[in-house]
């Protein structure tokens, strides 16, 4: 492998900006994805899927098939359906209640969304496959289809007739509804919103992918995966495809990225084991785009009644939310469970007195929903950062004012919240401030008002959201009160091999994260060594037997702990080692740069090194002490992090046109500790672009009949880079008192903030119009038909036209 | 089937291939260079970008019989034994890649661009990676290598 820029060696390795040992085999084309396995006499499959959203499927003829080159075998779901020990996996059943439809990996007597499968095909190429899939024959009796989430409702059509309604559940938060009805009673101000959030295709830019080897002697499989969750995924085929969880090993090559979407047991990866195991040769399928866009989970997809009471200045008073859910066609992994990711925080950063949350979750014949980038939590920030704005209007205060007046108090940690979450170190007033700064706000505001003043059609909006979230998923006490079906702890082990080079096996799974180099980084900060001498392994079962996988941004603040914690225990077995062969007291011995030296004495040392071939030889280890030098932790948090901070977004809107340019973006955000302030830059990079992108142009549209109309990224607007401002970052630093590390976890904050600052500097520039909302995303057509529907309802300041070609400078600088 | 005969990153290939087989998969499946990667098939993602004859392409809206008789540069062809190329280089101090997807296409257009006559824009950077879907890094750090390589 061509090797990258040396990284550091000696000194503080913690909270640098280490260049990551990733990069290397990435930028070459040396790492291998799933579609990049070449095993020998591989087959290839290729899903027929349904056409209609609801249909009956009536017969499948599979001899068309059969008949072609290069086939070898295609089966519809009722040759299957002995395959299965179990169905596709549902691991959040929020109540004991819950409605859950029969999922089988192919469809036996009904498909319940465009991109159902309902057939496969195993022939010997890629090409011919697909040609085969389309000589399948499937008569359907196609039936009504129900996109619309209130129309869901209704139960006028049940997509699951077995079920009897569409309503998979009611979930309620409501710990003192009495309290929120005297609050609004008494209310000086009131808002009532409803809004939108949108279904999102994640698009990670690697489509999944999985390939099977059955080993040639005994009954094993090594299954090779596109996924987030090599750990959970070996236990769910297991289940599923009734295979012993002993010859199933489940690895995740290098991923190209998840979000959320490949954090799921999907029909795909239990047909090429099933197949593999039928057929007993390897086995391999690759997702085409389209397949990505309709049979991969989509995210949010959420419809929000959210109101706030507050007194005469502005201080909120009771916070009520009335959520309908949409859960797709069927309960994929933790479908179930993302409105209740979010139930607990639509509060947001401030100190509220009353608190009522009520969740109806309905399935519709679309694709199933699931986690996306943030799962439920952007969809509270966005509910509580809009309604803030609103609020502020209402009292007659500035954004940032009415925040303010709201705020958790910097001293109030640990902070429980009305709705039960104990947050555990905040200071939200610091963060907004100092975004305020960053933006250079009050120039901005003085620019604004110029043109306004002027009344050109290019209008400058500012928005503010102040975000915070509930990550580190999570103590396993909690999840199993919330009917979660798994825990939430992380493993690491930590050995150090006897020439001194350090191994460490995590649980988490990266999928461009940089773990690797994080990880090293925090075991290199601990043992006084450099990184390069530090080998992280994860990703594949055989090698990294515990673990619960990369999601919810608990990588670093439960796997990272864990590792720190398992590097902890390694040195505690060594100081005992070397203070043996020393013949001093453990308490007398320092380590630092790698080198165990006696207090007072310094020319008495051991090297790490030295200790770990001693423990390795054996010859002379204190009584009872066992070999080698490696120790374990299976950390399991005591409570979840709640990283924060305050986004500022600008837009330029076109009055004429309705065109919404972001042309500067301010983001401070607060994560704790850092590991790697460049890896978290770019985190918050990245989120911030996913967020921003559901406010402007990203929806998974379907027509009223159910068809997907955005199944292309043609038709699905993910940003480029020309859409994209440049992006002010900085960051405070709050210790999360939760772990050894005080981290808290930055993968899911960009998104979660960013969405809400941008709608609220959408919604700032037509504030002039008298328009109060704006729904997602905020497409031309859309500001345009709320900017002429004002000007009809006669509630626009004189218009001109006069073109103003002022344009905001954006800048790009970084500080920490 | 039919013969081809392509020049790819300095060495000379003759295959006989189906007519339509995609230069993608004659890269990645025939060839064996599998840092090229497929994204969506239908030409807006941009990483299965590769030079044809020094012109950054989409390697999945071509036939590899189209490519007969020409250069193709994969990003196979960057580094040598002296390291990295200086686009790879930046990307990694710019911290311009998060998965790496989309990675080995963007390097493709980089090349080209490097190839031009410069200094090129922060504004021309961004328009021409507009043919690139980068999921993971909100681009800042791509084109702050780009820029670093190709710009004033």
């Amino acid at each position: 492998m061509t090797t990258v820029e040396a990284s550091a060696g000696g000194g503080p390795v913690l909270g640098t900006r280490l260049r990551r040992r990733e990069d290397g085999a990435l930028l070459t084309g040396e790492s291998r994805f799933v579609a990049d396995l070449a095993v020998p006499g591989a087959l290839h499959l290729a899903l027929v899927r349904s056409p209609h959203a609801l249909a009956r499927i009536v017969d499948v003829d599979v001899s068309g098939a059969l008949a072609m080159p290069g086939v070898v075998a295609a089966f519809s779901g009722a040759d299957l359906r002995d395959e299965w020990a179990g169905p596709l996996p549902c691991g959040w059943p929020v109540t004991a209640e819950m409605k859950q439809p029969a999922h089988l990996p192919l469809a036996v007597e009904r498909a319940c969304y465009v991109g159902d499968a309902v057939a496969v095909v195993v022939a010997t190429s890629e090409y011919a496959a697909h040609d085969a899939a389309d000589a399948v024959t499937v008569t359907y009796e196609p039936l009504p289809a129900v996109v619309d989430l209130e129309q869901a409702l209704t139960d006028e059509v049940v997509v699951h007739p077995e079920l009897g309604t569409n309503v998979a559940y009611t979930w309620e938060l409501a710990p003192d509804d009495a309290a929120v009805d005297a609050a609004f009673a008494s209310a000086a101000h009131v808002v009532d919103a409803r809004y939108v959030q949108q279904r999102l295709i994640p698009a990670a830019m690697e489509p999944r992918g999985v390939l099977v080897v059955p080993e040639p002697f005994g009954g094993s499989f090594t299954v090779y995966s596109a996924t987030q969750i090599p750990h959970i995924l070996r236990v769910m085929l297991a289940l599923t495809a009734g295979v012993p969880e002993t010859d199933l090993r489940v690895v995740a090559p290098a991923v190209g990225g998840g979000f959320g979407s490949k954090l799921n047991v999907y029909a795909e990866e239990v047909l090429a084991l099933a197949l593999a195991r039928r057929l007993r040769r390897p086995v391999r399928w690759i997702e085409e785009r389209t397949e990505n866009a309709q049979a991969t989970i989509q995210g949010r997809g959420q419809i929000q009644h959210v109101e706030l009471a507050a007194d005469a200045e502005g201080k909120v008073t009771a916070v009520r939310v009335r959520l309908t859910a949409d859960m797709g066609a069927y309960l994929q992994l933790v479908t179930p469970g993302i409105p209740l990711l979010g139930a607990f925080l639509y509060s947001g950063v401030y100190d509220v007195p009353a608190y009522s949350f009520r969740c109806t979750s309905v399935f519709t014949t679309a694709t199933p929903t699931d986690a996306y980038r943030g799962a439920g939590r952007p969809e509270a920030t966005y509910a509580i950062e809009r309604a803030m704005d609103t609020l502020a209007r209402r009292v007659g205060v500035a954004p940032e004012e009415i925040r303010r007046r709201n705020f958790i108090g910097p001293d109030a940690f640990p902070y429980t919240s009305v709705a039960g979450l104990v947050y555990d170190s905040g200071n939200y007033a610091g963060a907004l401030d100092r975004c305020l700064a960053l933006a250079g706000y009050d120039a901005l505001r003085a620019e604004q008002q110029r043109r306004r003043a002027a009344g050109g059609t290019r209008q400058l909006g500012i928005g503010i959201s102040s975000y915070f979230e509930m990550c580190g998923l999570a103590p396993s006490r909690v999840l199993a009160s919330l009917n979660y079906t798994a825990g939430g702890w992380e493993a690491a082990s930590v050995r150090i091999l006897p020439t001194g080079k350090v191994e460490v096996v995590t649980g988490t799974s990266p999928h461009g994260q940089g773990h690797e180099t994080s990880w090293a980084m925090i075991v290199a900060d601990r043992l006084g060594i450099s990184p390069d001498d530090v080998d992280v392994i994860h990703s594949d079962t055989a090698r990294a037997p515990y673990g619960l996988d990369t999601y919810g941004s608990r990588s670093l603040a439960v796997g990272g702990t864990a590792v720190a914690m398992a590097t902890d225990r390694v040195v505690d077995k060594a100081r005992r080692l070397a203070a043996h062969q020393l013949e001093v007291a453990e308490e007398d011995l320092e380590l630092a740069g790698g080198v165990f030296a006696v207090r007072g004495s310094p020319d008495r040392t051991m090297a790490l090194a030295a200790v770990a071939f001693e423990a390795f030889t054996a010859h002379d280890l204190p009584d009872g002490m066992e070999p080698n030098l490696e120790a374990s932790c299976h950390f399991d948090p005591p409570n979840f992090t709640f990283p924060f901070g305050t986004h500022l977004a600008v837009v330029e809107l076109d009055t004429d046109t309705g065109k919404v340019s972001l042309v500067a973006y301010h983001a401070v955000d607060d994560c704790g500790v850092q590991v790697n302030p460049m890896i978290v830059e770019g985190q918050v990079h990245g989120g911030v672009v996913q967020g921003a992108a559901q406010a402007l142009w990203e929806e998974a549209a379907y027509d009223t009949e159910g068809n997907l109309l955005s199944a292309t990224l043609m038709d699905y607007l993910v940003p480029s880079a020309a859409e994209v401002p440049s992006i002010t970052t900085a960051s405070t630093v709050t210790p999360s008192p939760t772990n050894v590390l005080g981290v808290k976890g930055v993968g899911e904050a960009g998104t979660i903030g960013a969405a809400p600052a941008v709608i609220n500097a959408v919604v700032d520039a037509l504030s002039p119009f008298g328009i109060e909302d704006i729904a997602m995303p905020a497409s031309p057509q859309r500001v345009w038909r709320a900017i002429e529907d004002a000007r009809r309802r006669g509630t626009h300041p004189t218009s001109t036209a006069a073109t103003d070609d002022t344009t905001t400078q954006a800048t790009s600088t970084k500080e920490t | 089937m039919r013969r081809i005969e392509v020049d790819v990153n300095g060495s000379r290939h003759v295959r006989h291939v189906d007519e339509r087989r995609l230069l993608s998969d004659f890269l990645r499946h025939d060839l064996g260079l599998r840092g090229t990667k497929v994204g969506c098939e239908h030409g807006v993602c941009g990483a299965c970008t590769v030079l044809l004859d020094g012109a950054a392409v989409r390697s999945c809206l071509l036939l590899a019989v189209q490519v007969d008789g020409c250069r193709v540069d994969t990003v196979e062809g960057l580094a040598g034994p002296e390291g990295l190329h200086p686009l790879q280089e930046a990307l990694h101090r710019h911290h311009g890649l998060q998965c790496g997807y989309c990675t080995a296409g963007i390097l493709m257009t980089a090349v080209e661009m490097a190839g031009e006559a410069g200094p090129h824009s922060v504004e021309e950077i961004k328009q021409r990676l507009s043919g690139h879907i980068c999921r993971c890094t909100g681009y800042a750090g791509i084109v702050a290598a780009l820029s670093e390589v190709v710009g004033s």
